[in-house]
């Protein structure tokens, strides 16, 4: 008697476990998730362009990539963020923890501000950037191209902090453009117009919150917004409904892809490889060699590669440095190969567009030291223009400038204007 | 206050034989011990009353040619006779034993000719092939990562011991390298009393079995070490342990280092990511140029250092260093000295081994693998009262045993195991000895876990980390940093944890100190 009240609960425990797997077992027919906003985007996807963002369902474009470009721009492009990889950091070492993960001072990250950060393996090896929202003294939320739980969890020895990630259950929106202020108000977040470039703070929706902070990846006026899955579908609507007069579009990653590049902005894993996907020795970039040299602050405590990056510093180890260039015409280089007086090879365009705000042809490229760093003068990249089933080869002399291309005072304005 | 050029953690041998290196070398030095005693490991101790032993190390068989010479230990003390080489007598219950006489079997007895001659081939060709191997334990490990032309060159030397062995003994070395000691033993000998003690031998003080691939290794380690200039001899210092460590002390202490014992540190001060100093138990903070842990590596960095002044790369490679100990060690207070069956006066001084066979040394491993200790344990039995009677009262004897497989993480916990454990071992010292048991004043049982807490050696592990083929040279104590530095300026590591490994040679301390001097430290 007692061994068959011993086997039944086993056998519910195993016929469970045989259940969970069976349920399991199809997850190969989803080849890519769909986001909390999917029965939104997928009733406004016209063209049917998607590609995979970190194993989501992402659109390239919904209805038209150049209008798109343009409703960031000029009216609120509303873009999905939710495939971006979150972190949910909580503890009361919690700043400690991320301030000897990444390389910004995140004792100066006071509460209720974001900023862009970067981090490193034990070599100075760039493993990906993000941003790094401070939403209480003990609570941060570290966004990130590429996933890093076991790194962030084997840098947590020591620390008193936990540890989540929290993609799937938090959904994101990034509303950019002129009007995005406007619909934010209009929709009804009272105090929206208090947030400062880099603010966040929270806001009542549908029962709950909505962390909303204004953040970007345009160099535009532009915000970002964050609310449990379950009540993603409601703030969409909300946006939409609110916007519907001043503009407000869905769109795709390649109008996002142009506004970032005017913006200046880098991609992980586009123009930079990280460290735990590159295979070749060559293809790890140290931060100072993808412009990202400005958050490392040697003034605060330890932090991951930091003998690396001193090292590497002190000995002119640095290799290559990653600059903006102007390319005369009117052909996006994406892709070229520059040169150093037309015949040497020297570095790689990563990302390149006729720039409509800037009204130049812009390109992010990585350079091998000292060109684009002390030797500037006589470069060039090679343009392969496909002209009717023929390449028509372009050589095309190339300016290093300065980035941002564009600088839009709406994007920083305060109060934020009312378009 | 005093300061110093470099404070060393830990007074065991290592930590003693860098900080006299050093002191020698000019440095002002201070080593700061916790327990009430220097030698860590390799102490002479009272365990019962009128009795004493050497508490974990009890052989000498590696303490490095230049340790002595360089701390002139034979001035301090040291004695290293060729009459003090012990035998080593693999014990039998059929029969009387089969003993390998002077400097690891120059003469083998008990056996028959034809397995004498097979040994004399053997025994010259694992001498000619550790021989290969010993040039590395007396210097860093080559830096892969920028080679210096010395380095170089010391590389390009073993090349060419290798190429000197000829073609076919090239070949031969490289085959056999990584393969497993039991394997290679059928190869070339016939009887499993002699394979049983050179499966021991190989397998003694690591969580490997003669089975178990690149077990080999071991026995090559152990005849690298040499004593009194004979590779493989071993003896059992007069005294005790102790006094090779009272030697070491004396050549620290005339060479001027200053020696506090029972001063635990709690902490190393970094400071921009060097290492400035350390903070007492007591609060006391004391500073130098350079801090040297001869202490395990891993409470160095996790515990003193803490995680958050290194890289997370580097943290985990130090957690990741495989540091359970799967040896006990038993003291005996007997009334009288045991006979043990068919062995003679002479071996009873020596090294008694029990293992019978291989298979035999197998068996007592493959328990310790899921948790359990072996029902029938494995060990190496002296008895040091015999050549050193100020062990023991008159009349008495002391008896010092390393007994294998004993699993630091016993599944049923070493509460209620070790009594279980010590009954079992009792049994089969029973076997050898009749009448051993009713001669028994006092035993004492040390389990890894015991080890772990009265020596400070986590996973009670002597060599604090396993002494296998990923764990050594290059990869000691982890990759990347088995060059004495560590990803902390000014912070050195000089024990057994690092290159070139455990056992009382002193190779680490003096490596590491050579090393601190050769950087000006």
């Amino acid at each position: 008697m007692a061994q068959a009240t011993h086997k039944k609960p086993s056998a519910a425990k195993t016929n469970s476990i045989a259940l969970a797997r069976t349920a399991a077992q199809s997850h190969f027919r989803t080849l890519r998730l769909g986001t909390p906003f999917q029965p939104r985007l997928d009733a406004l996807a016209r063209t049917q362009d998607w590609y995979n963002w970190a194993g989501y369902r992402a659109p390239h474009s919904l209805w038209d990539e150049e209008l798109e470009y343009f409703a960031i721009r000029s009216q609120a492009g509303l873009f999905d963020i939710s495939p971006m990889t979150k972190y949910r950091i909580e503890g009361p070492d919690a700043e400690a923890f991320l301030d000897r993960v990444t390389l910004r001072d995140v004792t100066k990250l006071k509460p209720g501000r974001v900023h862009y950060t970067a981090w490193c393996d034990d070599e100075g090896f760039v493993l990906d950037d993000g941003t790094l929202f401070r939403l209480s003294s003990t609570h941060l939320r570290l966004c990130s191209q590429e996933r890093h739980l076991p790194w962030l969890l084997d840098s947590a020895i020591g620390f008193e902090v936990t540890i989540e990630e929290e993609t799937e259950a938090v959904a994101g929106l990034a509303l950019q453009g002129p009007t995005s202020f406007a619909v934010l108000r209009d929709a009804g977040f009272a105090g929206v117009d208090k947030l400062k470039v880099f603010d966040l703070a929270e806001f009542p929706h549908d029962g709950g919150t909505v962390t909303i902070s204004r953040t970007g990846f345009t160099g535009d006026l532009g915000y970002e917004l964050f609310v449990p899955a379950e009540k993603a579908l409601s703030l969409w609507d909300r946006l939409m409904t609110a916007g519907e007069l001043r503009g407000i579009r869905a769109i795709g990653y390649t109008a996002l892809n142009r506004a970032r590049l005017e913006a200046g902005l880098i991609v992980a894993n586009a123009d930079f490889t990280t460290a735990e996907h590159a295979i070749r020795a060559d293809r790890l970039r140290m931060p100072d060699e993808i412009g990202l040299g400005f958050m490392i602050d040697l003034a605060k405590g330890h932090f991951n590669g930091r003998r690396a990056i001193v090292e590497a510093r002190a000995k002119r180890k640095l290799r290559y440095v990653l600059v903006g260039l102007e390319i005369e015409g009117n052909i996006p280089a994406e892709h070229a190969i520059v040169y150093h007086k037309k015949h040497q090879e020297v570095g790689l365009v990563s990302a390149a567009i006729w720039s409509p705000m800037a009204k130049r042809n812009i390109a992010i490229a990585s350079l091998a030291r000292p060109y684009g760093d002390t030797m500037v003068e006589d470069l060039w990249v090679e343009i392969y223009a496909m002209r009717e089933l023929q390449y028509q080869k372009l050589m095309k002399r190339a300016k290093v400038v300065a980035r941002p291309f564009i600088k839009l005072d709406r994007r920083t304005a305060n109060p934020p204007a009312d378009f | 206050m005093t300061s110093f050029d470099a404070i060393i953690i830990g007074g065991g041998h290592n930590g003693l034989v860098a900080a006299a290196t050093l002191a020698k070398a000019g440095r002002k030095v201070l080593v700061l011990e916790a327990a009430a005693e220097v030698g860590g490991a390799a102490r002479t101790e009272d365990f019962a009353p009128g009795f004493r032993v050497s508490s974990i190390a009890h052989v000498l068989n590696r303490l490095h040619t230049d340790v002595i010479k360089t701390l002139e230990l034979e001035k301090h003390g040291l004695q290293l006779a060729r009459s003090d080489f012990m035998p080593s007598v693999a014990l039998s219950t059929d029969g009387p034993p089969l003993v390998l006489h002077g400097a690891y079997g120059e003469v083998l007895t008990g056996s028959t000719p034809s397995e004498q001659a097979a040994w004399k081939e053997l025994r010259a060709q694992l001498l000619r092939y550790a021989g290969v191997l010993k040039p590395f334990l007396s210097r860093r490990p080559p830096d892969l990562g920028g080679m210096s032309l010395k380095e170089t060159a010391a590389l390009g030397q073993t090349a060419l011991a290798l190429k000197k062995l000829g073609k076919e003994d090239m070949r031969d070395f490289l085959r056999v390298l990584l393969m497993n000691v039991a394997d290679l033993l059928d190869e070339q000998l016939a009887d499993t009393r002699l394979k049983g003690l050179l499966a021991f031998d190989a397998t003694l003080g690591s969580h490997l079995g003669p089975r178990s691939p690149t077990s080999l290794l071991g026995l090559y380690y152990r005849l690298a070490g040499e004593t009194g200039g004979a590779a493989g001899a071993q003896m059992l210092p007069k005294g005790g342990m102790g006094a090779v460590i009272a030697a070491i002390r004396a050549a620290a202490e005339k060479a001027g280092v200053t020696i506090r014992t029972a001063t635990p540190v709690a902490r190393i001060i970094v400071e921009k990511g060097r290492a400035v100093g350390v903070t007492l138990d007591s609060g006391e903070v004391l500073r130098a140029k350079a801090i040297v842990s001869a202490i395990n590596p891993a409470t160095t960095i996790l515990d003193l250092v803490g995680p958050r002044e290194v890289d997370t790369g580097f943290v985990r490679k130090v957690k990741n260093i495989r540091m359970k100990g799967d040896a006990a060690k038993l003291h005996l207070a007997l009334d009288r000295p045991p006979q043990f069956t068919g062995v003679d006066a002479a071996d009873h001084k020596g090294r008694l081994v029990v293992a019978p066979s291989p298979d035999h040394v197998e068996r007592a491993f493959n328990p310790s693998k899921y948790g359990e200790f072996s029902p029938e344990p494995v060990m190496e039995i002296t008895l040091p009262s015999l050549a050193g009677p100020s062990l023991a009262p008159a009349g008495a004897c002391v008896l010092s045993a390393v007994v294998q497989y004993a699993p630091y993480a016993l599944k049923e916990g070493w509460g209620t195991g070790k009594p279980k454990f010590l009954k079992a071992i009792m049994a089969q010292l029973e076997t050898y000895a009749p009448g051993i048991g009713k001669s028994v004043l006092h035993a004492e049982l040390l389990t890894p876990a015991d080890i772990e807490a009265n020596y400070r050696m986590p996973g009670g592990h002597w060599h604090h980390g396993e002494l296998q083929a990923d764990q050594m040279l290059m990869s000691r104590p982890v990759s990347g940093w088995s060059g004495y530095e560590t990803p902390v300026e000014g912070l050195f590591l000089a024990g057994a944890g690092s290159h070139p490994g455990g056992g009382v040679s002193g190779a680490p301390g003096l490596n590491a100190a050579k090393r601190i001097i050769a950087m000006k430290g």
